[in-house]
Order: C-alpha cells, then sequence, then structure tokens
C-alpha cells in the first residue's frame, strides 16, 4: 500500500501461475491409445489446443536386425510388426523379397495367399471395430468381434500352427498347404451346434465360417455404425480432407474415409495386383447413401464404415477365392529362380539391385524396402509402416477437439504401435 | 509418363544438378546433388505432368564397411544414400531420388551431413525425416521440429550406422 511498493500489473502473469493452459499427458500406460503411445494433450480447460504424440516405446530394432538376418530369418520380425494383421506383413515382405530376386509364385501360391491375406484382413477390421467400440465405452460390440476372431485365428492355427504370429508367407510361397481335414475349431462347432469331432477339410470349415458370419456383419452395424450415441460421438469430428491425408501420406481406410479412391489391390505393382486380377471386388469410397446427415466425407465415421464395408468385401474376396482354390493343383512353395529346393532360399545370395513394394494391408500401405550386396544378408532392410503415417495426422485433426474425444479420433485411425515402433 | 520421359523432363529443366540414374534397376531412380533436392521436389510436386503428391518413404543406406580389408576389395566409397520413393496418385507412375551425403560433415566425425528437408513440399516426410534423423545421423535444414522420435531424446549415437557401438549402459541399465 506503500508508495514504495512495486504494484505487478494483473495482466502480466508469470507462466508458471497461468491458468489457462493445462499440459495433460495421457501416458504410454492408458486403456484407450492403443498401445504404448504417450499423448502430451495442451488443453485449455476441456478444449484441446495441441497433442503432441511420443513414440518409440515398442522400439526393437527390427530395421537393424534386419541387416544380420536372411530374408527367411526376418519373416518372424515382420509377424511382430503389425500383430494383429501378421499374415499382411509376412506377405508383404515376402513379395518384397521375390521382387528383389525377380521371382513370380505359380497360381496356386497367389490363391493362397489371397485367401489367407484377406482372412487376415477380416481379423483386423473385426479388431479395429470391437476396439473402437471399446475406446467409446461400448463391451458388446469388442466381445462379438473376438468371438469371431477366435474362428478365424483356430482356422490359422490350423494351417501354420499359430495364432498371432505366424511366420507362414515366406519368400517362394507359403509353409504349408492348406490342410485335408481338421477336426471342425471348437468355437465354430459351438456356434453351429456342428458335433467337435466333425473331421472336415480346411476349406469347407472356412465356408461355414463365412456362412455363420455373414448375417452377423449386419448386426454389428445396428450395434455401432446406426446407433445413436456412436453416431454422435464420431461424426464430425476428426475430419480430414483430401488434400491432407494425401501430404501426410494417409493410406488405407483413412485415405479412402476422406474420399480419396485408391487402393492398392486395384492400384498397385503388378506382382501384387496379379494376386487379384481374377477376383473382383468393390473399393470401398464415400460418399455412401446411407451415412447419417451430421457426418461428414473424412470424419470417424466415414474411417470406421469404410472399414466395415471392407469387411463385407474380404467375404466374397475369401469365398471366390476357396472355389478356385478347389481348382487348381500344384506346389505351394517354390525354389529360388535358378534353384533346385526350396530350402536353397536360406542360404539364397541377394543379388546386388533393391526393390521397394507396398502392398495394402489393413491399417494401410506397408511398404518393404530391400537392399541386396551379393550377400545372404540384406544391406537394408527398411519397413514403412502406414500406421506411422496414419498417427502423423493426429496432431492436425485434434485441434479444437475436447479430451474425450481423443480416444474416438486416435481410435478412427487404427494405429497399431508395433508397426509404428518397429 | 514412363521414367525415361521423366528423366527428360528433369534434366531439360535442372542440367547437371542430375547426376545420374540406373533406369535398369527394378524401380527406376535419378541420382541429384544434395543442393538441388528441394528446388527438383517443388517441381515434381507442382508440375502438372507429373504431379509426384504421395511420398511413400524416405531411407538412408549407410555404406561403409567397418573392416578395412573388406572395405579395400568394395566397390563404393563411404558415402550415405538418402532414397525418396514417391508415387503420384494422379498418374499412376512412381520414380526414386537418390541423393548422395558424405557420412560426416567435412569428414568431421560427429558433425552431421546436412540436407534439405522437404516437410515444406509434403507433411509427411515431417516424421520420416525426424525417423532419419534419429536412426542415421542426417540433418535436415528448415526442418519445423527436429528431434528424436524413436529413441530416448538423451540417446547418444546412430543406430542405424554401419559404426555404430552399442552403450553398455544407459541411465544405470546395464546392456550387454
Amino acid at each position: 500500500m506503500s508508495l514504495g511498493m512495486q504494484v505487478e500489473d494483473p495482466r502480466v502473469v508469470e507462466f508458471d501461475v497461468r491458468t489457462d493452459e493445462m499440459l495433460v499427458n495421457m501416458g504410454p500406460q492408458h486403456p484407450s491409445t492403443h498401445g504404448v503411445l504417450r499423448l502430451v494433450l495442451r488443453t485449455d480447460g476441456e478444449v484441446i489446443s495441441e497433442v503432441i504424440p511420443h513414440i518409440g516405446y515398442l522400439h526393437r530394432c527390427a530395421e537393424k536386425i534386419g541387416e544380420n538376418l536372411t530374408p527367411v530369418q526376418w519373416i518372424p520380425y515382420t509377424d511382430r510388426m503389425d500383430y494383429l494383421a501378421g499374415m499382411n506383413m509376412n506377405l508383404g515382405f515376402a513379395l518384397a523379397c521375390e521382387k528383389l530376386v525377380e521371382l513370380e509364385v505359380p497360381e496356386k501360391v497367389c490363391v493362397i495367399r489371397l485367401i489367407i491375406a484377406e482372412l487376415g484382413r477380416i481379423a483386423s477390421h473385426l479388431v479395429g471395430m470391437g476396439a473402437y467400440g471399446l475406446d467409446l465405452g461400448t463391451f458388446s460390440p469388442f466381445l462379438y468381434a473376438f468371438r469371431e476372431r477366435e474362428i478365424v485365428l483356430d482356422l490359422f492355427e490350423e494351417v501354420c500352427g499359430a495364432r498371432l504370429t505366424y511366420s507362414y508367407i515366406m519368400p517362394g510361397g507359403v509353409t504349408h498347404d492348406l490342410p485335408d481335414t481338421i477336426t471342425v475349431p471348437p468355437g465354430l462347432a459351438g456356434l453351429t451346434e456342428s458335433d467337435p469331432n466333425e473331421r472336415l477339410s480346411w476349406a469347407d470349415a472356412c465356408r461355414r465360417f463365412l456362412d455363420w458370419i455373414e448375417p452377423r456383419v449386419k448386426e454389428y452395424h445396428t450395434l455401432l455404425t446406426k446407433n445413436a450415441i456412436f453416431i454422435k460421438r464420431t461424426a464430425g469430428l476428426g475430419i480430414l480432407s483430401k488434400e491432407k491425408a494425401v501430404s501426410y501420406g494417409c493410406t488405407g481406410p483413412v485415405l479412402r474415409g476422406s474420399g480419396v479412391n485408391r487402393d492398392l489391390r486395384r492400384d498397385g505393382e503388378s506382382i501384387y495386383t496379379r494376386m487379384y486380377t481374377d477376383f473382383p471386388f468393390q473399393i470401398i469410397v464415400p460418399p455412401f447413401e446411407d451415412a447419417p446427415p451430421e457426418s461428414i466425407i473424412g470424419d470417424n465415421w466415414h474411417r470406421f464404415y469404410v472399414r466395415m464395408l471392407e469387411l463385407w468385401e474380404s467375404l466374397t474376396l475369401v469365398r471366390d477365392g476357396l472355389d478356385r482354390y478347389a481348382e487348381i493343383e500344384g506346389d505351394h512353395r517354390v525354389p529360388p529362380p535358378g534353384k533346385k529346393n526350396t530350402a536353397d532360399w536360406m542360404k539364397l545370395r541377394l543379388p546386388k539391385a533393391e526393390a521397394y513394394l507396398e502392398t495394402e494391408c489393413p491399417r494401410g500401405q506397408m511398404g518393404f524396402y530391400i537392399v541386396g550386396n551379393k550377400e545372404a544378408n540384406p544391406w537394408k532392410a527398411r519397413a514403412r509402416s502406414s500406421s506411422f503415417c496414419n498417427l502423423s495426422v493426429l496432431p492436425d485433426i485434434s485441434r479444437g477437439a475436447l479430451i474425450a474425444d481423443i480416444p474416438a479420433i486416435a481410435g478412427s485411425l487404427d494405429v497399431v504401435m508395433g508397426e509404428i515402433d518397429r | 509418363m514412363k521414367t525415361e520421359e521423366i528423366v527428360t523432363v528433369l534434366e531439360s529443366k535442372f542440367g547437371d544438378q542430375i547426376t545420374g540414374n540406373n533406369l535398369k534397376n527394378l524401380d527406376p531412380w535419378i541420382e541429384l546433388t544434395p543442393d538441388a533436392l528441394l528446388p527438383i521436389c517443388e517441381f515434381l510436386r507442382k508440375d502438372e505432368s507429373l504431379s509426384f503428391d504421395y511420398l511413400a518413404c524416405i531411407s538412408a543406406v549407410d555404406y561403409f564397411i567397418a573392416d578395412p580389408k573388406k572395405a579395400a576389395r568394395a566397390d563404393f566409397e563411404p558415402h550415405i544414400e538418402m532414397v525418396y520413393h514417391l508415387e503420384s496418385y494422379t498418374h499412376g507412375h512412381r520414380l526414386v531420388l537418390k541423393a548422395i551425403l558424405p557420412r560426416w560433415k567435412n569428414d568431421q566425425e560427429g558433425e552431421l551431413p546436412e540436407i534439405s528437408s522437404v516437410s515444406s513440399i509434403w507433411e509427411t516426410a515431417n516424421w520420416h525425416e525426424r525417423e532419419v534423423f534419429d536412426l542415421s545421423g542426417i540433418y535436415f535444414c528448415d526442418h519445423p521440429n527436429l528431434r528424436r522420435i524413436l529413441c530416448p531424446e538423451d540417446w547418444v549415437g546412430y543406430p542405424l550406422r554401419k559404426d555404430y557401438q552399442m552403450p553398455t549402459e544407459y541411465h544405470g541399465i546395464r546392456g550387454e
């Protein structure tokens, strides 16, 4: 009060007593961040002004290891990248190796790979759908999705012995042919009320699964897609424009949800698209006639709906693949060019060349870049991950959203940290 | 457009900044000087007939052999290659760009080689360049936010370089 005291201007507030901005940490351990992702949210109350993702908690140095192992030995590392779609990861790397050594596999291998890759896509989109519902608070779609996924995993177990980390698709083909007789998978037996000891071929078990799941996919639409609460939480949020999606390198359902008509199964390199040329399917791109009026092309709801419709298309693809598999003969794995034995893949010296190949995995376009230098180990094995680029768009689309919308936006991008961190 | 036509267009516009190409490789590539990267990439992005709007991947390949006897027999000098894989959504063509950088700037060990950042042209380059900086130690000029992305912020060294030595200890945790 005395004249000698300094009176501070109340409009000038020091930084550490500012009350208008908070830094909230959505830490690496969080139920809704789809793995070990750390998001630092700079918020003004409840409204977000900036999201800073921090990644690298699951970095396992797969690329450095790839320089010390032969491609066949590195296939299990690709499984563990996008662990929810291991088959598609294996396929991407096996095709990149085949591109490098300039090998075209026979048609039987292509048909088996098609069936397996599309089943993997179904399994992965089921997780994407179920986990998204879980992030938003509903538990039932998650359990339905995992009930269906159990049957797919049982079918994969009959083929290659593993449920999550398959290492099934190798350079040159696949490790085992689809089995002729199996015991019906227990989940499928329980749900379709068949005799649990029934013996049937893998293809027939797969067809029984497809017949069973087809009407159920329509149920999921009533559970989530057309649910008023779900629409309120997802429509009109996290809008990603076409130009931004292309500039940020987003691919897969994130890109198609923004309206860009691109799918590598049609537009990719011929060594990959030849798997799909005889099997017609729709590429899912908005606008959709049955989109709710609140939704905008490029928002969470559209990305989610693209995944749901892609699941439907994959069912048709698997069915067509199984029909074609019944008619075709041949080997399930071929030796490298110029050699006689499939075991020669283990010691194969890679040519002095380099190859980059992208394939359409459930989460986007996954690219593998291999540089060979006349040795068995590649000089460089790089994986370009789809979720890495999809996640980089998160800061841009979540500006202005509420804190509670962050799980909805991050969930609609459907990222897997194993792929991002490698 | 075929790659030969793209090379012709680029050479007519940029002349000797295109230092080489290998059109017989599975993915044909064009080699350029590091200084020319930014103007060439802008041209590739903006030109109507080329319009490379998708940057698929940025990689840094370290050509270095630690063993001096094997290095003497190798057919390359130690260097780092920056590899850019580009694709066009509108036209469907693909291109690979390469820029050769020295392993250390001015051959001083510890000084990172520099190249301009293309994150002003393709936003995806932001995170890819951070990864290349983190793992291979290339400094990108004019990058908005160049810091480590996969390794912890206080990590020392660039793991994907061929002469990288694993540290024996990190914050008191003993490694091999």
